[in-house]
């Protein structure tokens, strides 16, 4: 929870850092149709400078196709999407933008160093970039090594080089932690954490929750390519909260909450904890204290906002 | 252009396999040239090819330019797999997400694919001319750089086959299928000139627009043009005439299919989603 708030803490700072907002891509009904399937039904969502997005949706929801159309590798059926404002092509617009996508892709018999250098020809950037990009990715003293001699992580975070070569305006992650061991999805979350932190508009992709909760200010979820819900975490999650309350006189507490007003009403969960929505901002101090009066001794008592995934479960549930 | 141009030299340059077809292409190719060059002894009779004035100025140009054309499969595999592992790497996809267009993507090929013609034709004028200059019967500046023409026919025929491998690598996605349907073709115009031949001959126009056989028709073989062959010929058939010049009809056929072949590369590459 902890995590949740600093993050919210981090999207009031650079919204407010950012008081011009500048759009860097808005999508506009975007809609791509592989035969009968819909793959994203009409999307309409704009990326703000200096925000860090999180796309959320289970596997097979339309994310990659979504990133692919605006990253000029899919066709899109029908819809629009554009770039910095739309005065230039696609192609132009990417050589601003630092993406990786699913796998890492690169040539396998050029060394790390070598697959920069082309990266940067691409972009017409020049190399004075790739030793700094590879010291961020910890790669600098296996640069001469072919790429296929790389482990899966290492290419990874080799693709997240690459991404920062030009300096990009945004970045783009399609699930970057995808097939790693623990040690490498904790590196490229330190990575995406450090980068964060120095300002960077950043879109991420995934279906792991918790490592969009850990660094992301806004999330547009998305559920078999409609979209859900788009706009900051903090008004996805637009209630005061509950407690988590557990007693021996368990009755008692719930003929107290049932007439209480800052309570919306309760829930009985599985493990004998009640779960008491508020109504109103409250503090836990004070039903601590009220309970206590009325002679009910809680064993158990937290405040807490539900975390992304259960607001996410939640919301693709009801639709 | 020069940037396009660049990028596909740099993935080439870092290619192990494009970089060993491409030395075994040209070290064949010179190989070619000096084993013309060798005296043979047949009992005793020496028999050198070079003496049977097929490195006569002018007529070394066409000779060479036909004799060595064939060592361009070497370097349709080379095309063909810079082409399919673009697509069996992803690093097509990665290289459109870098900011290159489709377009450009395919320009960079057609660059390559020009950089290898180019580079073999430097190398045909060079060993011909090397040739020529040691064994020429004449050696008169205005003899030598006379008919090089077939030096120009020898460019275009690489180009417009590279083309033609290109686009296979770009439909077919795939380096084995690409050369298998190149050999697909190959039979199949076979085919049609038997057909044509035996069945119908009022269509022998069409032959000429064949992609390979127009291709093979910009240079005619020299061997009915050498001095002995020509001779014997001439004396069965008094009326044995034969053009063996480059013709305009076949350099057209030919930058017509090249343009084709890469136009319709770029329109699949862009209606794929990849």
């Amino acid at each position: 929870m902890l995590a949740l708030h600093v993050t919210l803490a981090r999207a009031f700072r650079l919204t407010g850092n950012h008081l011009a907002l500048k759009t860097i891509l808005k999508l506009k009904e975007l809609t791509k149709k592989f035969g009968s399937l819909t793959a994203v039904d009409a999307l309409t969502f704009d990326i703000q400078k200096g925000n860090v997005y999180g796309i959320l949706g289970p596997n097979g929801s339309g994310k990659s196709t979504t990133l692919g159309m605006v990253l000029n590798v899919v066709n899109p059926s029908s819809g629009s999407f554009e770039w910095f404002g739309g005065d230039m092509n696609t192609h132009e617009a990417l050589k601003k933008v630092g993406a990786i996508i699913e796998s890492p892709n690169f040539y396998p018999s050029m060394s790390a160093e070598d697959n920069l250098k082309l990266v940067c020809k691409i972009k017409g950037v020049n190399y004075s970039r790739i030793d700094d990009v590879l010291e961020i990715v910890n790669l600098h003293d296996r640069k001469k090594d072919h790429f296929k001699s790389y482990s899966l992580g290492m290419k990874q975070r080799l693709a997240i080089a690459s991404a920062l070569l030009n300096d990009p305006e945004i970045l783009i992650l399609d699930e970057p932690t995808n097939g790693l061991d623990p040690q490498g999805i904790h590196q490229i979350r330190e990575i995406i954490k450090k980068i964060a932190a120095d300002g960077m508009t950043i879109l991420l992709a995934s279906h792991l929750l918790d490592e969009v909760e850990k660094v992301c200010s806004h999330v547009v979820v998305i559920r078999k390519g409609v979209k859900l819900y788009a706009g900051p975490v903090d008004e996805l999650n637009a209630t005061h909260g509950f407690f988590e309350l557990k007693s021996e006189q368990k009755d008692k507490l719930k003929s107290f909450l049932a007439t209480h007003s800052a309570i919306e009403r309760y829930d009985e969960e599985d493990n004998d904890l009640i779960k008491a929505i508020l109504a109103q901002p409250y503090e836990a101090k004070f039903l601590n204290q009220e309970c206590f009066e009325k002679g009910i001794l809680l064993t158990h008592l937290v405040k807490r906002k539900e975390t992304l995934e259960e607001q996410f479960l939640k919301l693709t549930k009801n639709q | 252009m020069k940037r396009l141009f660049l990028i596909e030299f740099h993935k080439l340059r870092n290619n192990r396999a494009a970089k060993i077809l491409s030395l075994i292409y040209f070290i064949l190719f010179s190989a070619i040239a000096l084993f013309t060059s060798i005296k043979f002894n047949f009992g005793s009779i020496d028999f050198r090819l070079a003496d049977q004035g097929i490195f006569n100025f002018p007529f070394i140009w066409h000779f060479n330019a036909y004799f060595v054309a064939f060592l361009k499969l070497f370097l349709a595999v080379v095309i063909v797999s810079m082409v399919s592992s673009e697509y069996t790497n992803r690093t097509l996809k990665q290289n459109l997400i870098d900011g290159l267009s489709k377009k450009e993507f395919i320009l960079s090929k057609f660059y390559g694919v020009l950089g290898f013609a180019f580079a073999s034709t430097l190398l045909l004028f060079i060993v011909s001319l090397v040739l020529g200059l040691i064994f020429s019967d004449y050696d008169e500046f205005s003899i030598i750089f006379s008919d090089l023409e077939y030096i120009f026919a020898y460019f275009l025929k690489l180009v417009g086959f590279f083309s033609l491998c290109l686009f296979f690598g770009i439909l077919l996605k795939r380096s084995a299928f690409a050369l298998g349907f190149l050999f697909l073709l190959w039979i199949f115009e076979g085919i049609v000139q038997l057909f044509v031949k035996f069945q119908a001959e009022s269509l022998d126009v069409i032959l000429n627009v064949l992609p390979l056989q127009s291709m093979s028709n910009l240079i005619i073989e020299p061997f009915t043009r050498l001095g002995i062959v020509k001779s014997a010929a001439t004396q069965l058939n008094s009326e044995f005439t034969k053009s063996y010049d480059v013709e305009w009809s076949a350099i057209l056929i030919v930058l017509a299919w090249s343009f084709i072949f890469i136009y319709s590369s770029w329109k699949l590459l862009q209606k794929r989603d990849l």
